[in-house]
């Protein structure tokens, strides 16, 4: 039982009831099953990019570059819908993933066959990337009245009363908690980041999953543009910049290790869902929007010293048993 | 690794791997004075407003209050941490520098107040990475939300304006002719970080920390120690830069000096500094420096947006890495053909 709230999971859901039940006190709205689901609803995205910055975090590397490849496939996905009105919706969808794709993997390419450091590698294609949307959009908005009402209305529309919103957020949920546990490449993930030589000698090519990694990364950051483009119905160049640090952050108040191989798909998506509750929460309780950035600031910090803490337990156990092994 | 070469010559082991004057011929410096002085001819060629000397003085504010934070930071950097706060450190000591101001703060309060809140915040980073042992690019990515963050819940949409008109001096002052105060302050600092790298023993301890951190300590380097005062010199020349910046610009919003982090990030891996740790020297930022503001200058003379320049930056910060690698893996493969 003493286990079970040692598990960062456990501790999250503990601290996320709490908060939600500490807000009821005051404004029981707050807890009406439809707001609730409006604050999952409003994390959605968040969490899609949180999973795919997890798996780069696992292999011991960072992508800072999420928000602007959301930014970009969004503005893709607006612009082919502004010139090209009859294109299926289905199809932008697939340009703006697609577009991701591509993104993350010149991010896993220079980090795989240049070795060139990923932070570094995602720092500068940050910058390129939200330079290429200036270029493709020449610095111009693309405002709800130019999208059409089919673009617009799918992450508003809702299924068996779900909203795609959620419903997409879900399926990404369910594919990577599979893919992480059954796939040998999921494995992989952890065992790079764990101990990328033994992952060398177990027959891992280290570079390729990093190079997967960000790809998964990039693919997600495009399903998440259109998302976020056609919710917002605007596009420009600084669409969530910025973001790609409430990513990392969901990532490690979530107990994903920034030192690589630790982590889980509920971690991240908890960790989402923390964040995502304080951002509704704060004008509910009537603290102004402004707080918000000092408060995941120092969220952040707390998880990692937390983060740390746990990791340097396990540490001992693993070295005692390699020296009763030796 | 270097492939073992089949030669029938006889063979022999050199004195030095290299001699004093190629090596000084392939270093990074050179190589970066002359991209300095190509874009420096291309300026020249392209915009017949260049060679003013007012105009090239203007020029230097491109890069002086950035030269300031990427010094410290290469230094952070050498010893294998890293600081994304500095911003955000800069944009907090702004913010009360303002908040002092209303409350008729004079210039002298207003400047120990703002390198007073850089050697605070540099503190705080310090104490996290060196004592708790946490990893310092989730540390300072916590830390920068959590100082601008603080900017935001002072100033929210507002503004200070008003800064008394003494205080001007440090960010629109001219020392001599066309030299500002500013320039003058870079040289300076680049000076002293210069001297403390290269030319003390406590430089030598920020290379050996970096190269190898546990043997560092071994060999009797109080690890944690230097980390806690690099952060601390990190957050001064944070301070610093924000009592100029705030000087020239005359007002502190809370969204000053956004992305700053990594114009200063870029700066210094230009210029030579390994961003892994371990090496790098202070010459290579000061030319890295130069370089970035002629070309955000000459941009600006041809009237290129903003964003576009930081699309130039961001593929510099990618190139000046991949092109010695690409570079050094053909080199081995021309000797084998």
């Amino acid at each position: 039982m003493m286990a079970l709230f040692k598990l960062r999971e456990v501790q999250l859901v503990a601290v996320i009831i709490a908060m939600i039940g500490l807000i009821a006190i005051r404004f029981p709205s707050f807890v009406e099953p439809s707001s609730l689901g409006n604050v999952f609803n409003d994390t959605s995205i968040l969490i899609i990019l949180a999973l795919g910055q997890m798996v780069v975090i696992l292999t011991k590397c960072v992508d800072l570059s999420t928000a602007a490849t959301l930014a970009l496939c969004g503005m893709v996905a607006a612009m082919l819908n502004n010139l090209y009105p009859d294109l299926p919706v289905a199809l932008l969808l697939l340009a703006a993933i697609l577009t991701g794709a591509l993104a993350g993997a010149v991010n896993g390419l220079l980090v795989w066959k240049l070795d060139i450091p990923p932070i570094v590698v995602t720092l500068g294609t940050m910058t390129i990337y939200r330079g290429i949307i200036f270029l493709i959009s020449d610095g111009k908005w693309i405002n709800a009245h130019e999208m059409t009402d089919g673009f617009k209305a799918l992450p508003r529309a809702s299924l068996l009363g779900v909203p795609v919103l959620s419903l997409a957020a879900i399926i990404v949920i369910v594919i990577m908690a599979i893919a992480l546990k059954r796939l040998a490449t999921g494995r992989a993930f952890f065992a790079v980041g764990g101990n990328p030589h033994a992952a060398v000698y177990t027959g891992i090519d280290v570079g390729k999953t990093r190079f997967i990694a960000f790809v998964i990364s990039g693919t997600l950051s495009g399903l998440a543009g259109y998302l976020w483009i056609a919710r917002y119905a605007v596009a420009y160049v600084d669409i969530a910049l910025g973001f790609e640090l409430d990513v990392v952050a969901a990532c490690v108040i979530g107990g994903v290790s920034i030192a690589g191989g630790i982590g889980s798909v509920a971690g991240a998506v908890l960790g989402s869902l923390f964040l995502g509750t304080i951002k509704n929460a704060l004008p509910v309780i009537n603290i102004s929007p402004f707080w918000q950035l000092a408060i995941s600031g120092s969220v952040i910090i707390l998880a990692v010293a937390f983060n740390a803490r746990a990791e340097r337990r396990k540490g001992r156990v693993i070295l005692k048993k390699a020296e009763v092994a030796a | 690794m270097m492939p073992v070469e089949k030669s029938s010559e006889p063979r022999f082991v050199r004195d030095r791997l290299q001699g004093r004057s190629e090596r000084i011929v392939k270093s990074w410096e050179s190589l970066l004075l002359l991209v300095a002085v190509v874009i420096f001819l291309v300026n020249v060629w392209s915009s017949p407003y260049f060679l003013d000397p007012w105009n090239l003085s203007d020029a230097t504010f491109n890069f002086t209050e950035k030269g300031l934070i990427a010094f410290a930071l290469a230094l952070v950097i050498i010893s294998g941490e890293i600081d994304l706060s500095v911003a955000s450190i800069l944009a907090l000591a702004s913010t009360l520098m303002g908040l002092a101001m209303t409350h008729g703060a004079g210039v002298p309060e207003l400047v120990l107040i703002g390198l007073g809140t850089g050697l605070v915040c540099g503190a705080i980073n310090g104490l996290l990475v060196s004592r708790l042992g946490l990893p310092s690019i989730v540390v300072t990515i916590g830390t920068m939300s959590l100082f601008r963050g603080i900017s935001y819940i002072i100033l929210g949409d507002k503004a200070f304006t008003g800064y008394p008109a003494d205080f001007a001096w440090f960010g629109q002052g001219y020392v001599f002719w066309v030299f500002s105060v500013e320039l003058v302050l870079f040289v300076l600092v680049a000076v002293f970080f210069a001297v403390l790298l290269h030319m003390t023993s406590f430089g030598r301890m920020i290379y050996a920390i970096g190269n190898n951190p546990v043997a560092a300590q071994f060999s009797g380097v109080r690890v944690e120690r230097v980390k806690f005062i690099l952060f601390l010199l990190s957050g001064l020349m944070s301070g610093l830069a924000a009592v100029c910046l705030t000087s020239r610009l005359g007002s502190t919003r809370p969204s000053i000096a956004t992305g700053w982090e990594l114009e200063a990030v870029t700066m210094a891996v230009l210029g030579g500094i390994n961003i892994l740790g371990g090496s790098g020297r202070i010459g290579g930022v000061v030319l890295a420096a130069l370089i970035m503001g002629m070309v955000t200058f000459g941009f600006g003379l041809l009237n290129v947006p903003g964003i576009v320049m930081s699309i130039f930056v961001g593929l510099l910060l990618i190139l000046v890495i991949a092109i010695p690698k690409v570079l050094n893996r053909l080199a081995p493969a021309k000797k084998r053909g």
